[in-house]
């Protein structure tokens, strides 16, 4: 790979970060506080892009004009086969003529995520992600859970939500009607599950919540389908069978599908 | 004053290729992309797109201090900073490891470019292995992730600073500077500071960058193709669950800010285990191992990697059994 291709694929690189953390699209892969160093990064990558390239053509522009100079460039062109001969092509003697030095091969590699980003936008974690992770409802610091906030229905995370259930069972819970968002994943056995994804760095460590849903349900529900839904407390649980983890339960009352939101996962 | 035409009649040089692929993919775009519907294509697309991502920000600030290092700070910098015998500037450095926040995407070229600049190839490596395993932000991500469990980071920082430095007098004793093998920066005469800057950067991103695609890759594979009952059978067993989660923090290749919270995930898995991925991840996994291979050359990276994961589990063993 020579220098201006190295170039070249920086600019790519750049210009395909600088697209994603300008619009939602980053938040399919990492977390929101990214965002600023993948924009200044991105710009980076095409400050040191553009300015190497530059550097590149100038070079070329100026070797090509020495050459058309005159019979006197023969004899250097006779010399330079001489040295590349000696030199081998790594970094040798002139090196600034810019059309020595090769990159790895491997860093043909750099152009994947680029293509994968343009082409196609791989989308956020969903259910096939969910069923293969065990749910994550880690055990708090103390047991004492503040009361829920006022409001009927009440607004939770699905991670706040299996946690209280999990963990103090009704306590909290009882009497109240809380509304939760997430995608619909299926439950083993028949059924469908209520999931979200948390991310605490990127969808690589990306960690799903699941509730299983009972009541008052949709005959049909795609899997991946956005929905908001209220509903109360349940007291049974499932055993997740890919870590042996509770998931609890919720009574749906009411269910309505939404759209996907911007930021697909939860803290 | 080279030409490149005597080359060029007879070799079809990088940019024509890089043309014929960008032509090939926006002709085949379509077919592409289906090859990508399935979910598991789907999610193996997203968690490798998720990983270049999430480390690129990293691997940028790596690469630029790295080129910082190269133009600007002077080798008498770390003839002073350093102490003189080698036995001890191994440990200074591995402490000093703990000042550079960032995870370990960074620290693999700005070691190449420690080495470069004539420090002890002993002491660069205590700081590659520590940095991104003791500095202030990983410590306090761990604490978050096991929050009853204050214990963990104490015995991460404790685990990881051994390891490092054991590393690195390893490497003092046992380790032959041939077997580095630094690729050749580009002749910088000549050439302005801020240019040089550039082209060094440019040089250390695309040696490191095409790495770090392989260890995505790989990583994103075997995170989707690993079936997940097999670690729950793994984790009953003591000194299997120690060596699976060891293998298992190779394979994931997180970062080292994110490694603590998928730990804390693994509850099937004792706090040791738990301990020994969390030391074992940011030392070693695919992605660096292919960073370094790229870094230093195959015969460091095949020697290193391999002393490098039995010195963390070991580590990690000893202060598990010790604090936790």
């Amino acid at each position: 790979m020579n220098r201006e291709t190295q170039s070249l694929l920086m600019l790519l690189v750049g210009g395909a970060a600088l697209r994603i953390s300008l619009t939602d699209v980053y938040l399919r892969y990492v977390k929101e506080g990214l965002r600023p160093f993948l924009i200044v990064s991105a710009a980076i990558l095409l400050v040191i892009g553009a300015v190497t390239l530059w550097r590149e053509i100038a070079e070329r522009v100026r070797a090509d004009r020495a050459r058309s100079a005159g019979p006197a460039a023969a004899p250097a062109s006779r010399y330079d086969g001489k040295h590349r001969a000696e030199g081998g092509c790594v970094g040798s003697g002139s090196a600034d003529s810019g059309h020595g030095h090769s990159g790895p091969w491997v860093a043909w590699l750099l152009v994947l995520p680029v293509f994968a980003i343009f082409l196609i936008a791989p989308p956020s974690l969903g259910s096939y992600a969910a069923v293969r992770t065990g749910t994550s409802v880690a055990a708090p610091a103390s047991t004492d859970y503040p009361p829920l906030p006022p409001g009927d229905p009440v607004p939770l995370t699905v991670l706040d939500y299996a946690t209280r259930a999990v963990f103090e069972g009704d306590a909290s819970l009882r009497d109240r009607t809380v509304k939760l968002s997430g995608f619909i994943s299926p439950r083993d056995g028949g059924g469908v599950r209520l999931t979200r994804i948390i991310l605490s760095c990127c969808a690589a460590d990306g960690r799903p919540v699941k509730i299983t849903m009972v009541g008052d349900l949709p005959p049909r529900l795609p899997l991946d389908t956005w929905v908001e839904v209220e509903g109360r407390y349940d007291q049974r649980t499932d055993s997740d069978p890919a870590n042996g983890e509770k998931i609890p339960y919720l009574r749906v009352s009411s269910l309505r599908e939404i759209e996907k939101p911007a930021d697909p996962y939860e803290e | 004053m080279r030409q490149r035409r005597p080359v060029r009649r007879w070799q079809v040089g990088s940019l024509e290729v890089f043309t014929l692929v960008l032509l090939l993919v926006m002709m085949f775009r379509s077919q592409l992309v289906g090859l990508f519907a399935t979910p598991a294509m789907q999610t193996w697309a997203t968690i490798f797109v998720a990983i270049v991502v999430q480390a690129m920000p990293f691997l940028v600030i790596g690469v630029v201090i790295s080129a910082i290092i190269a133009v600007y700070v002077p080798q008498s910098f770390f003839d002073k900073a350093l102490p003189k015998n080698p036995a001890l500037a191994v440990p200074v450095a591995g402490m000093g490891g703990a000042a550079l926040p960032g995870c370990e995407c960074s620290s693999v070229p700005i070691a190449g470019a420690l080495v470069r600049r004539g420090v002890t190839p002993g002491a660069a490596f205590a700081f590659l292995l520590s940095a991104p395993a003791i500095n202030p932000i990983v410590l306090v991500a761990t604490a978050v992730a096991f929050p009853g469990n204050p214990e963990m980071v104490l015995a991460r920082f404790v685990a990881s600073a051994l390891a490092a430095i054991a590393m690195g007098w390893l490497w003092l004793w046992l380790g032959r500077s041939e077997w580095i093998k630094l690729p050749a920066r580009p002749n910088m005469s000549g050439m302005s500071r801020p240019v040089a800057l550039a082209a060094t950067a440019r040089h250390d991103f695309i040696h490191a960058g095409g790495f770090l695609v392989v260890g995505g890759i790989t990583a994103a594979a075997l995170k989707v193709w690993i079936p997940a009952e097999w670690l729950t059978a793994l984790a009953e067993q003591p000194v299997l669950a120690i060596l699976a989660l060891a293998a298992l923090a190779v394979v994931l290749s997180i970062c080292s800010e994110a490694d603590a919270f998928v730990a804390a995930s693994l509850t099937q898995f004792s706090l040791s285990a738990r301990l020994t991925f969390l030391v074992v991840g940011p030392m070693i996994d695919l992605k660096l191992f292919a960073m370094q291979l790229g870094t230093f050359g195959k015969s460091f990276a095949l020697r290193f990697a391999p002393a490098t994961l039995i010195a963390a589990i070991g580590a990690s063993a000893l202060v598990g059994w010790v604090l936790l």
